[in-house]
Formats: C-alpha cells, structure tokens, sequence
C-alpha cells in the first residue's frame, strides 16, 4: 500500500460501504431529517449573528404562518414551485435532466402576456384559457430546443436548457426595456397593467392567492395518475430505470426526451403565466425570483413523487416567506434564503448517501487470519 | 505428477469461512493443493468457488480459517502480496486495455516497473517455451478471445509462480483451443507449478486434473480423483441429485418463420464485429442454434433481430434482409417486431431483460403491453395492473420461479430464478418466433433443465426457436440444426445428429469460412436445399 493512501487511512479510518438493502421507511423519512438539520443550522447561524434563536425561528417559521393573507401568501408562492417541479419530477424520474424551467418559466410569461397586451381586452372572458395555453405552449417551445439539439445531434440537456435560461432573461429585459414597455409608465422598464380579465380571479378574499393554486393541485393528481396508471408514464419510468430495457422493449427514446422536456417546459411555462396574470399584474424585467431553480430542490425533497411534491413546494414556500420577515424584522440579509435552500439540499442529499451506504471503519488489515494462525 | 512426499504441501486451507449480509459465501472450507498438482474446484454457479479464489489470492479476506501455503501460515491482505508469496491468477473476463500493446498491458500489470520494450524479449522467451504464441508488439483489440487469454497466461508466467489459478478458463475457447491450454498446464504441472483449475465443466476435469474438491452451497461436498469417477458421479457431489436429459423428439418443421438473407451491417462501436452476408432460414417447430466464441458478432446479430439496431434505417431497401413470418421487419421497431409475433429473451437479464427496481408485475408489463390485446394489460392507454398481475402470477406458478410473488422487485432474484421468469413471460406472450441468447449461462443445473425443457416445449408446439450460445453441450443438446458464427460470418446451418464437436471447433477458429467450411465440413448445409 503506497504512503499518502496508509497516511489517510490512519487520519480516516472509515470507507463508505454500499447497503445490502437501502431502507424504504428511510427514503420517506430523509426530507424530513433534512429539514430538520437545516432547521438546526438556520439556529446556529442565529445565534452566530447574534440573534435571539427563539425570536428568529418564531419569526422565519411560525409568523409566515400566523394570519389569513400569510397562509394565502404560502399558497401563491408554492404555485409556481410546485408546477415547475411536478413537470420536472416526471424529467427527472425519466433520465431527462431539464435544469432550465426558470427559462421555460420566462418564456411562459412572455408568451401569455403577449396575448394579455395584445388581445386582452379583445378575447373577453376568453382571455385567461388562452394565455394559460400560449404561456404553457410558450414553455414548450423554449423546451423543445434542448429537445430537439439532444435527439439529433445528442448535445446534452443540461447544459443547453440552463444557458436558454439566460437568453430567456435577456428577451424578457428587450421587450419590457423596448418594444412591449408602457408608453406612459415614466419610463419604467415594464409593460401596461394587464386588463381585469386578464388577470386570475382570486380564491379567498383578504389574500392574493389565485386560481392557479387549484389548477397546481389538479396537475399534482394528473401527474400521479399519469405516471402510475398510464402506459405512457410506464414507460418514461422504464427508460430513467434501465434505459436498456426500455430499448429491448421497444420504446423510443425520442419520444422519451421529446415528451419530458415538453411536459416539463409546459408546466413551467404555466408557472410564469400564472406569475404574471396573479400576483404581478404586467410584465417587469424579473418575473420570479428563482422559483424555476428552487424547483429542481422541491422535485427531489419531493421524493419526485407528485404528492410528495405538494408538500416540499409548501416547505420550499414558507423559506421564502420566512426569509423576507428575517430581512424585514431581524435586518438579516436576503441571501438568507438561499442559505436554508442550499443547506436543506446538502441535508438532503447527505441523508440520501447514508441510505445507499454506510460508513465502516477499516479494519487493521489481516487482524481477522493472523489472530487465529498459530 | 511429481508430487514429493518430503515436501508441504504448497497450499492448504483450513476452515476458511467467509459470510456476506445475505449469504454464507464459504463454510469451513479445507482444500490442499499439493506441489505439482493440478487440483479441480468443482461447483455450480454461485457454490462459493469464486470468493474461495479471491481469498487465496488476497482480493477479500476469511471471516475465520488459516491459509498456509508452503508449510507457513501466511495471511495474505492483498493480490500484491499473493503475488509475492508466488500465486498468479487467470481470470474468467480479462482485464486488458484495448488501445494498447501487449507488452504495455503485461507491464501495466506488473509490480515491479519495467519498460515495455525491456520486457518484450522476456514475453517472446516464455511464450515460445510454453507453446504460447504471443506478439508482444501486438494491439489487444485486434486479438481473439483465446489470443487474449494466452497473453493473461503468459502474464502470469512472468511472474514464475508456484501457484496458478484458473477461474473458468474454457469458457471463451474453441475445443481445439481448450487442448492447447491443456498441454501448457499439464507441462507447468510437470515443472512443479501447481494448478488450480476452477470449473463446471466435467469432461475437462477428468481430462486434466488429479485431484478435484467439489463444493455445493458454500460447503465442502466432497473430494474425489476425477479420473475414477463418472460424470454422473461427479455432477451428483456436484449437485446433489441426479439429472434427466432433455428429450428431442424428431418431428418435420414447418413454413421458415424467420429469414435473414444477406444481412450485412456496420458496426458504430469501433472495437464492433461488422457483419457480413448472413443467410438463414429458421422454420416453426425447429430449434436452431448458433455457436461461437463471443465477440464474433453475436452481440450485432441479437440487436439485429430484436429491433434495437434497425437495419434499414441507412438504406431502406435492405429492411427485407429479416423476414419475420413472412414480413419484411428491418424497419420495424422491438415492439413492433414483438407484434408480428416476435419473442426475445436477452444475455442481459438485469437491467435489459427487466427493469432491477421494478416488480415482476410491472416487469410483466415490459414486452406483455406490446404482446398485443390479448394479455389484456392495456386499454386505452391505461395500465390495467389486474392483468398484468395476475399474467406474472400465472408465469411464476408455470415457471416455478423460486420469488416473494408477483410484487417482488425483480434485482431480489437470483439469475436463474430471473431467467426462468423472463423467459416464461416470453413464452406466455406466444411468440412465433423466439430468439434466445445464452438461455442458461450462469443458471444453476436445476433452472437450464427447466429452461431448455421450456425451449423444446415451444418447438414442438411449432414455435420458431434461434438460439444462441457458447455452450456447445447446451446447443448440441436442443438444437435441430447449428450454424457457427466466427468474425461477423455465419456457416452454413448443419443437422446437429450429424455434426461433431471437432468439426464445430475447426468452425469456429477458422480465419475465414469461405471454402475452410467446405474442405472440414461434412455435413450437408441444409439452407442451400430449402
């Protein structure tokens, strides 16, 4: 045995060990450790910056949580959190690795406020089906580029759905800095105020949480019907699963990758709509502050399962609203947001390891035979 | 045998045990390999000869035991060590990059560093004194199995070792090949090398060894001189029963179901076999087989058949190169072959034959939904799970799949109970066509019977069968008739009652088929008369 790897040995007695059987119960149970984890570092970063850790957790988890219009924010906020993440949950689980619904999501947006400044007034009470359809078929078509770069010249999605992200934003700033910009909005880089019945009817009254709130719900259903009942959803599964099985049973992969990176932009485009015919009301320059990346973090503390989806989207939802109060009542800085998402990440994919595997510590080499040699 | 009695034995291991979470892998094992010996390890797949291996040879480590090797107890932590105390391995699947030459895999290998043009002069001198012809400038992707093996051997010889051991060596060589082996380790024996010899094939093992210790289940199942005992005897310490041969009875085939008539394709994979103007016609209720050592374009053809490689998709006139029951099918897809009547069992079981995460009843679902209507597991785009339940039900029960039930996840499976499910769902979706590769490699005695019984059923019930496989015992055992595949060509077919075991290994090795197959053959091909 060379020297560094005997050094490194004696420093970290310990290698990971694959499981025989990886535990179910755990699998369920490692969003909740993660959260739980993170919960306990958000503490000591509280008490590190000096802050009295019962009064700060009051206010970043029980205060969002206090009132009527706090609990419709919750709702509002999950919306696009859990649209983007189902359609990228039914990706994921098929091997199709779409990063870039935050661009689908910008696209979506666009293409349904095009409808709402153009033909709003016009369509009548048409309007809202037929920008939520533009804004989902507008996701889809920023999704069909990775679609169709991958199935034909095998680049890869990856790479290629978060650069668009980019290209999205950019489009976004030309045509509320250019061409769609109010003419009589004093210069401010955004659009004309969207016509009342181009903008989502609210659910509760006193709060801001719309419509689309219950259409995520349904599409949470849909998806779990989808991919447990439908031949279709069978074989996205077969083709993440073993890819190789789904080629000897003759299911196209093609098709896999078309209809994952369509699905998912679709919702995401649904999600940038909803954005911006609800809470926003017109077209800014930033129309979602991450939901689209945060996303990719609720799929998976989701366990990519669409209910499980449901209730990450609300975790996810209620760091953000938490965050905001931290910067209002405790003057902490915004990035406070991203450090919980981050660290709820890191939790969750650490508790995930040790479900796989195990650290053992080495033994001595040869203890076992040399002892029983005589 | 030069066996002396003044001498310790060179290896002796005592009770060596070793368990895994789920298995005991070996149970208080005892094994001596005296000096010169050739010593079989005889078992099934999965009877513990391969951790006992790995223990000797310092890759795991005993639970319990003492190994000794020369009169001294010795434990032994890791290959480098086994290899300095003087122990060489041949492995089953070598372990030699494709890209380089000779002399730089050996010298990759080594412990000691040495250049690889100072070592070929010493690569030259052992191969021509063991009879191993071996180019040290040679690149490894341009050499065939057997050519693979010797420079593994010779690797081995190298490091003059007291003790070889060979996990499986036959597997992968022609029948003449095998006899060479045999010289260079009967002449090593005679040096006073000894020789383990790690096999399942019992005709070998009465050939060459003197001494054989047969495991069964992880324990010790016995000891005997080969010599002296029958294969019948040997396969009962083996098994521990006694075994029933598949019966084929003669019967006249019928309409040809499957037909490939110049097929040729290029191969993507830059190490691929290209293959070459096949012809074959395969009639319902007849078993065809197709021998050859692996790597000869068996791989190419499988994917030919069963879709994954479509072969018109270049050009599209050559979409009639396969014929399934009387369709061309070179442009369609596995599913949709599979509704012509197509059924296909892969090499692979896990992970292409079924999805390892998923139960039986969904794995029922893989190749049943596109079986057409009548396994009733889809309507209207909807999985009906009744259906595809009961289905793997009714295979495991027909099958005697040894599982937990239809919602056991397909990876909790040993080999042979996942074949004998996989194939059991091709045979319950009534194929007219079945193409089966290696239907029973790693299989224990009990699930091949099973299997090739199931393979006979189909035939007689007028199926179509194509099988291939490396085992020539297996294909001279169900096949009506056998052509060889060798470098991307297929022989003519020949009636296997007629063909022997020589004139399939002159087949198989042959450089080229064209005019070698007329000069050794004397079977009569029967595709040209059809």
């Amino acid at each position: 045995m060379s020297l560094p790897s005997q050094l490194l040995q004696t420093l970290w007695p310990f290698r990971l060990e694959k499981r025989p059987e990886p535990s179910s119960t755990m699998r369920l149970a490692s969003p909740l450790i993660a959260a739980t984890a993170m919960a306990l570092t958000g503490l000591i970063v509280f008490l590190i910056l000096g802050k009295d850790p019962v009064t700060a957790f009051q206010v970043f988890f029980l205060k969002p949580l206090s009132t009527t219009y706090d609990l419709g924010e919750l709702a509002l906020k999950a919306t696009p959190l859990m649209l983007c993440a189902l359609g990228l949950a039914l990706g994921f689980r098929a091997n199709v690795w779409n990063i870039g619904a935050e661009g689908q999501l910008t696209l979506g947006a666009i293409a349904g406020s095009g409808i709402a400044l153009f033909w709003g007034e016009a369509l009548g009470s048409f309007a809202l089906p037929v920008m939520m359809i533009a804004g989902a078929l507008g996701g889809m078509a920023w999704a069909a580029i990775p679609a169709f770069l991958r199935t034909r010249f095998h680049t890869n999605e990856i790479l290629v759905s978060l650069m668009l992200v980019y290209i999205a934003q950019q489009l976004l700033g030309y045509l509320v800095h250019g061409p769609w910009r109010d003419p009589d909005g004093n210069n401010f880089p955004q659009s004309k105020v969207f016509v009342e019945n181009a903008i989502l009817p609210m659910l509760v009254e006193g709060t801001r949480v719309t419509a689309a709130f219950i259409v995520a719900l349904l599409l949470a259903v849909a998806s779990w019907v989808f991919s447990t009942k439908t031949f279709a959803g069978y074989r996205m599964l077969v083709a993440g699963l073993a890819p190789q099985a789904a080629a000897y049973a003759g299911f196209s992969e093609r098709r896999n990758i078309w209809l994952a990176l369509l699905i998912g932009g679709g919702m995401a485009g649904l999600a940038g709509i909803s954005e911006v015919a609800g809470p926003i009301g017109l077209l800014q320059p930033v129309v979602s502050p991450g939901y689209g990346f945060a996303a990719i973090i609720v799929a998976f503390v989701g366990r990519l399962h669409p209910f499980g989806i449901v209730l990450a989207s609300l975790l996810m939802s209620l760091l953000y609203l938490g965050g905001e109060a931290a910067q209002i009542d405790l003057q902490l800085p915004s990035s406070i947001t991203g450090l919980f998402q981050g660290s709820l990440l890191f939790y969750l994919l650490a508790a995930d390891l040790f479900i796989t595997f195990r650290l053992r510590r080495i033994r001595r080499e040869s203890r076992a035979v040399a002892g029983v040699a005589s | 045998m030069t066996t002396d009695a003044a001498l310790p034995p060179r290896l002796q291991l005592r009770g060596i045990t070793k368990r895994y979470p789920a298995v005991l892998a070996n149970d208080h094992i005892d094994l001596t390999v005296g000096v010169g010996e050739i010593h079989a390890l005889l078992g099934e797949n999965g009877a513990g000869k391969s951790t006992l291996m790995k223990i000797v040879y310092g890759v795991t480590r005993p639970d319990e035991g003492i190994i000794v090797w020369e009169g001294k107890a010795v434990s032994i932590a890791s290959p480098a060590e086994a290899r300095r105390l003087g122990i060489g391995m041949v492995f089953q699947h070598f372990s030699l990059f494709e890209t380089l030459t000779v002399a730089e895999n050996i010298a990759l290998a080594m412990d000691e560093k040495i250049k690889p043009a100072l070592l070929a002069p010493r690569i030259r001198e052992v191969s021509e004194k063991y009879g191993l012809p071996v180019d040290p400038n040679r690149l490894t992707h341009s050499m065939s199995v057997g050519e693979r093996q010797r420079v593994e051997i010779v690797r081995c010889l190298l490091q003059s070792p007291r003790l070889l051991i060979m996990d499986e060596p036959t597997s992968v060589l022609t029948p003449q090949s095998v006899l060479k082996l045999f010289e260079t380790l009967r002449r090593l024996a005679s040096e006073g090398v000894s020789i383990l010899y790690i096999s399942h094939k019992l005709d070998e093992i009465r050939a060459l060894c003197d001494t054989a210790t047969v495991l069964r289940g992880g324990r010790l199942s016995g000891t005997a001189v080969p010599r002296d005992e029958s294969n019948a005897s040997l396969a009962r310490l083996m098994v521990g029963s006694d075994l029933t041969a598949c019966q084929l009875q003669p019967r006249e085939p019928g309409e040809i179901e499957l037909e490939l008539t110049n097929l040729s394709l290029t191969t993507r994979d830059p190490f691929g076999t290209r293959l070459q103007d096949l012809n074959l016609r395969v009639r319902g209720g007849e078993i065809v087989g197709i021998a050859g050592v692996s790597g000869n374009g068996q791989k190419e053809l499988l994917a030919a058949l069963s879709g994954e490689t479509l072969v018109g998709e270049i050009n599209r006139s050559h979409a009639g190169m396969i014929r399934l029951c009387g369709q061309p099918a070179g442009l369609l897809n596995p599913a949709q072959r599979r509704g012509l009547g197509l059924g296909f069992v892969p090499e692979e079981r896990l992970g292409r034959g079924a999805v390892p995460a998923m139960t039986l009843a969904e794995n029922a679902l893989l190749t049943g939904a596109s079986g057409g209507s009548s396994t009733g597991m889809l309507r209207y785009g909807m999985v009906q799970q009744k259906a595809a339940r009961a289905f793997a039900k009714a295979t495991i029960e027909q099958f005697k799949v040894k599982c937990g039930g239809e919602s056991s996840i397909a990876s909790s499976l040993s080999g042979g109970n996942l074949q004998k499910f996989i194939v059991g769902r091709e045979t319950r979706l009534k194929p007219k066509v079945m193409v089966v590769a290696q239907p029973t490699w790693g299989v224990d005695v009990g699930a091949a019977l099973l299997i090739r019984q199931a393979l006979i059923d189909l035939r007689d019930q007028g199926v179509a069968l194509l099988v291939i496989s490396e085992e020539l015992d297996e294909l001279f055992m169900i096949c009506d008739r056998i052509a060889v595949i060798n470098q991307g060509r297929l022989s003519p077919t020949m009636p296997s009652a007629e063909l022997t075991i020589e004139q399939i290994g002159v087949l198989m090795s042959a450089t080229s088929m064209a005019g070698h197959a007329d000069e050794t053959v004397t079977g009569e091909p029967v595709d040209v008369a059809a």
